[in-house]
């Protein structure tokens, strides 16, 4: 299979799924209120035995609906239940300019622009959908095949480099430390 | 989302001439320069001198349409030292977060004033298919991170810089592409990532632009970043079927084509130069468009003919051009004739 053909293909059911994201929002917050429940307990048990189910859970269950690429900071439900790393250009923050007419990848021309269906996707939801206009920060390379839920909750998903932070609100910026 | 006082009102960001030009509330044209394959300076300036007369900066493109060409930087570092005003490139394809920042820093000692900041077309749409994509970071993350290294002077990582680049922040739009709903909205989440002028993707499809700005100017957009519009020339018929078809995110209406078409092909070069400047003067009657961007691949000796005939003239010619330019440059007769 060439990695033009594994980026268009995807699991069976997972497109129905996919296409219900009111459905996925209501899972993803109760799976998020219970995991902060049961985190502590599994972790008291064995932090690293929690790590390897919860990196196979993952990467089985989000593998198989959103084609998972096990980034560990997950950020589905911003990006209207669809996975923004299958996006061949990994982009976090919406569409290139590259989308063609038809709606579909400038890369992969069979394959439906991830972007668009966020849109479309993020469109019925109800409690995420504006999340799709927030600023999303580079991602961090060190997370690679860390399971995301445990990164969320230790606080480690939402760790950004520290310039990043820094910035203020647009119009409120001048020139650092200079008098014009 | 919380927007800040127009984009005139704020501090000036870098005080080069396409800022002033825009501040000013002139109508700015810029232009994009082929960069040469090839490792002769001349070449540049030869490229450089026709559209430098032309347009308050030029566009260096970084690895157009994912093809090996000189870099967005050298071709900077030729023309600023000559003093041209040029608009740097950055696309995130090939370089992560660490060479950006070390170019944005190298570019701003060198006298660059402004900055593009692109996703990128992908590397396999350009004559080197097997290259290794980067995309560390994309275009809305490269833009704030220039912001952040122009206002709060320190790297994404927070270390200090002693001197902080001076920059005017650009971004890209394509309004001619789908997901059309969203591409306004795009365009305020660039505004809020730092973008202080956009430069949009090829327009052939004017009814669709002014769609697009009715939901920008309904937005308050148009007073928060400056948007210059991209124009070019279709050189033929050839040429407007390979654009519309090989090149990512360019849109060109049937009508368009067919209007090539219909001309003999002796004068389908005219005929699209006839559109382009149909198409510029079309473009500055809509409300909230400040300059227009020309793109005329391998077409630069055109740039300037367009710009006269779309009555963008008389434009104040670059300062300082150029003691290292060649004189040897073969001038078109219209050229001279012209007022």
């Amino acid at each position: 299979m060439t990695t033009s053909m594994q980026e268009a293909w995807r699991a069976p059911g997972s497109e129905w799924l996919k296409d219900h994201p009111r459905f996925l929002e209501i899972a993803y917050d109760s799976s998020r209120r219970l995991f902060v429940r049961v985190y502590p307990v599994m972790k008291h048990i064995s932090p690293a035995l929690t790590e390897r189910f919860m990196r196979w859970s993952e990467d089985l269950v989000k593998g198989w609906i959103f084609n998972c690429r096990m980034c560990g900071q997950c950020i589905l439900h911003s990006t209207g239940m669809t996975c923004p790393m299958t996006c061949p250009k990994a982009l976090r923050n919406g569409p290139c300019g590259g989308v063609r007419p038809d709606g579909n990848c400038e890369v992969i021309p069979e394959m439906r622009c991830v972007w668009v269906q966020a849109w479309e996707r993020s469109q019925r939801m109800r409690a995420y959908a504006h999340d799709l206009h927030l600023v999303q920060p580079p991602l961090n390379h060190a997370l690679q095949n860390t399971s995301a839920w445990i990164n969320l909750v230790e606080g480690r998903e939402v760790e950004t480099p520290s310039g990043w932070g820094l910035a203020r609100p647009h119009g409120a910026a001048g020139n650092a430390g200079r008098v014009e | 989302m919380n927007m800040g006082m127009p984009v005139s009102q704020q501090p000036m960001r870098a005080g080069g001439r396409l800022e002033r030009v825009l501040r000013s509330g002139r109508f700015a044209v810029t232009a994009e320069l082929n960069a040469p394959d090839s490792a002769d300076p001349a070449e540049v300036y030869q490229n450089a001198l026709v559209l430098a007369e032309v347009c308050d900066a030029v566009n260096a493109t970084d690895g157009s349409g994912a093809n090996c060409h000189m870099s967005s930087i050298g071709c900077c570092a030729l023309l600023t030292r000559a003093g041209y005003e040029t608009v740097f490139q950055v696309s995130c394809r090939d370089r992560n977060r660490i060479a950006i920042q070390g170019d944005l820093l190298g570019a701003a000692a060198m006298g660059v004033k402004n900055l593009l900041c692109l996703t990128g077309d992908d590397v396999s749409v350009g004559d080197q298919p097997q290259a290794k994509r980067v995309f560390d970071l994309d275009s809305i993350q490269l833009l704030r991170t220039a912001r952040i290294m122009r206002d709060q002077g320190v790297f994404l990582s927070g270390r200090k810089l002693s001197t902080p680049p001076r920059f005017f922040l650009g971004a890209a739009a394509n309004p001619f592409v789908p997901p059309f709903d969203w591409r306004p909205l795009r365009l305020a989440k660039k505004v809020e990532a730092g973008a202080d002028f956009i430069q949009t993707q090829y327009c052939f499809d004017v009814p669709r632009l002014k769609q697009y700005m009715q939901r920008v100017r309904d937005l308050g957009l148009h007073e928060q970043v400056y948007i210059l519009a991209g124009v070019g020339p279709l050189r033929s018929q050839k040429a407007a079927e390979f654009m519309r078809t090989r090149v990512p995110g360019v849109w060109i209406p049937d009508e368009i084509v067919q209007r090539l078409a219909k001309t003999p092909k002796a004068q389908q070069a005219e005929e699209g130069k006839r559109i382009c400047v149909e198409m510029i003067q079309q473009i500055r009657e809509i409300e909230g468009i400040r300059g227009v961007h020309v793109m005329a691949f391998r077409q630069e000796e055109a740039v300037r003919e367009i710009i006269y005939r779309a009555g963008l003239f008389p434009r104040r010619p670059q300062q300082g051009v150029t003691p290292e330019a060649p004189t040897d440059v073969s001038v078109p007769d219209w050229l001279v004739s012209s007022p």
